[in-house]
């Protein structure tokens, strides 16, 4: 998936870039070992953001998924105007009609209702459970993590520790366990989701943490005077930032499809509204009259959450990001 | 190696009595007064105080823990709002059914899932090493219930090879698993429950099995003379403790995603039993099931860790 780039050499004897300091490579590092020796020293120094846009602009297949997923956030975002239909029109004579069946290019549903109508209007839910429990989870996790890796001692291990016990369960049990508990709707899908989140996330977050807080840098901006809030939005949070971006863009996928697996158990949205899994979970009585119309939504979450992935893989390449 | 499984051992302890404490407090979250999934609908208020001060809904909630706590630890998981009987006797029931798709399941997934990943470690570049990548990703993105609903399709309703649902004329009383007419009703729910974590023990072993094969000491064995089956069993052995720590994750992962594949195939284990109790928003055996699934979670983490420490002397030590 990376790239390696034939890089310009690098003038030798150049300050380090605080990123090399704080243990993420910054440009490449390898560059200084360029095989055309003869060629005229450019000296191009990037900037770490500027290195990881190069690495991303020369990673085709990262670039070609997110274009899908850019695709189909665009498709859900703007499904009023893109689907051929209404997606809520029923049909009691067109019920379940395979591929193509009078304009219905996917065919219909248990209820008549355009299925390609329904696929695109159901990515917004599927979108929506995807990003917001995961943007949830990553402030609260990360604040967490970072309070809890700076603080150290008994706050981080009352922190840890807490989060320990939610790691003893299956994600998809606590999430079931939850939204199961207080009742299905979009609302608690999200608190279940968040909550499944959160530990994961605060782990990342306090393992970058714990790892930059005994630094030479941390310790002299402690002696020069810096309270320890702004020790942590100047020297600490730049560090913590990265990882946990890529940690949680890696977890879009999973909450889409913990979220697609809520609905298909009754956990989701409510009826009409659609939403893949919930179709899933209909259509399912109906494989014997129109068999692979009824696995589209599924094919729809695979592709989606296939492309999340895919992209969270050359992000985390192009950022250099291990974890 | 005693005081390391000794401290093992205790730390489970304050994990298990945490799950315990957010099993407990589901009842809680649970919209309403917890009272209203325990009593009929039409009971009276002498009713309602009796049964208050019986259950200990009277007392202060560390109190009532401590209660629930003790009757769970007697075996008394409450009894269930849709049929009246002991949610024991329900989870019991259920666990040894998904327990018998683990049977199959789990072997499967671990025995290819490490043999694919090894023999891709051992060729990197080849194809089973691109098939074993490319399976990987995917793995984690497919919904496991909808490849169980594709499985369906395909062999059930295009082909009518194997039964769609179920488990059998006779169900679990009368199982004979060494005939077809009782097997064939597991062929496809194991195969859906397997599939993903046997892309996902592929590929972590495949990075194990890779990254050792990088080491000196491997290196050295071949500069001894050995011969290349010789270094690869020492690669696999080496790769194992990490491998192993992934294979008790997705074993919770098999356990999880047993809710949704049960619930595919009508299979009437734990996880139909926990979709069962949402319909029915029968909180008891909810409560019952989580706190059961999670326990085996836990207890598999304890020996994973302590089998992991086994393979490999030097986690002893940490």
């Amino acid at each position: 998936m990376t790239v390696m780039a034939s890089q310009p050499v690098m003038a030798s004897g150049q300050p380090m870039a605080a990123e090399q300091v704080m243990g993420l490579p910054g440009p490449e590092p390898d560059a200084a070992a360029a095989p055309d020796a003869h060629a005229l020293p450019a000296i191009t120094v990037r900037s770490y953001w500027q290195s990881v846009g190069y690495r991303l602009r020369h990673d085709p297949a990262t670039l070609c998924f997110a274009a899908i997923v850019l695709l189909i956030v665009l498709a859900a975002v703007f499904a009023p105007l893109v689907a051929p239909d209404n997606p809520f029109q029923e049909s009691i004579i067109g019920r379940l009609k395979p591929f193509g069946w009078r304009g219905h290019l996917l065919g219909t549903d248990e209820l008549g209702r355009d299925m390609l109508s329904r696929l695109l209007f159901g990515g917004r839910v599927a979108l929506l459970m995807g990003v917001v429990p995961v943007l949830i989870a990553s402030v609260v996790g990360g604040t967490l993590g970072v309070i809890g890796g700076f603080a150290g001692g008994m706050i981080n291990t009352a922190t840890m520790r807490t989060m320990d016990v939610f790691y003893a369960f299956p994600s998809v049990l606590l999430a079931v366990a939850i939204a199961g508990a207080m009742g299905g709707g979009i609302a608690n899908g999200m608190i279940a989701l968040t909550l499944v989140f959160i530990p994961p996330i605060c782990r990342v977050a306090e393992t970058a943490t714990t790892q930059v807080r005994g630094l030479d840098f941390i310790e002299a901006a402690r002696a020069s005077g810096a309270r320890p809030l702004t020790i942590i939005r100047h020297h600490v949070l730049g560090n913590v930032l990265g990882p946990v971006f890529i940690y949680a863009s890696s977890l879009v996928s999973v909450s889409m499809l913990l979220a697609s697996g809520l609905s298909f158990l009754g956990l989701g949205v409510r009826p009409p509204t659609p939403d893949w899994g919930l179709m899933l979970s209909t259509l399912r009585q109906s494989i014997w009259v129109v068999p692979w119309v009824c696995a589209l939504p599924g094919v729809a979450i695979f592709i989606t959450s296939f492309c999340f992935n895919l992209v969270s893989d050359g992000l985390r390449a192009a950022m250099d990001v291990r974890m | 190696m005693r005081t390391y499984i000794l401290r093992r051992i205790l730390y489970a302890i304050p994990i298990a009595l945490g799950v315990s404490i957010v099993c407990f407090s589901l009842v809680y979250i649970a919209p309403g007064d917890p009272l209203e999934t325990v009593l009929p609908p039409d009971a009276t208020a002498a009713t309602i105080a009796q049964i208050k001060h019986i259950y200990g809904f009277d007392k202060p909630i560390p109190v009532q823990y401590v209660i629930w706590l003790g009757r769970v630890l007697a075996g008394n998981f409450g009894i269930s709002i849709a049929d009246g009987r002991p949610v024991i006797l329900e989870v019991g029931q259920a666990l040894k059914n998904t327990g018998l798709l683990a049977l199959f399941a789990v072997p499967l997934a671990f025995t290819l899932g490490y043999a694919m990943g090894a023999v891709a470690g051992c060729f990197p570049g080849g194809w089973l090493d691109r098939t074993v990548t490319g399976a990987a990703v995917a793995g984690v993105s497919v919904p496991n219930y909808w490849l169980g609903i594709v499985l369906v399709i395909l062999f059930s309703v295009q082909y009518m090879w194997l039964p769609a649902t179920g488990m059998g004329p006779d169900g679990v009383s009368q199982l004979h698993l060494l005939q077809w007419r009782d097997l064939q009703y597991f062929v496809l729910p194991v195969i859906t429950l397997a599939m993903i974590p046997i892309g996902i023990i592929a590929r972590s072993t495949r990075a194990a099995v890779a990254e050792i094969r990088n080491q000196d000491f491997v290196q050295t064995l071949r500069a001894k003379g050995l011969s290349e089956w010789a270094v690869a069993r020492h690669v696999l052995k080496n790769a194992l403790p990490p491998v192993m720590a992934v294979m008790g994750l997705q074993f919770g992962y098999l356990l999880g995603g047993s809710i949704l594949v049960e619930t595919v195939f009508s299979w009437p284990g734990s996880g139909f039993l926990l979709s069962k109790a949402i319909i029915n928003r029968d909180v008891p055996v909810l409560q019952g099931t989580i706190l059961a699934l999670s326990m085996i979670f836990v207890a598999t983490n304890l020996i994973v860790d302590l089998l992991q420490s086994l393979v490999d002397p030097r986690l002893r030590r940490g």
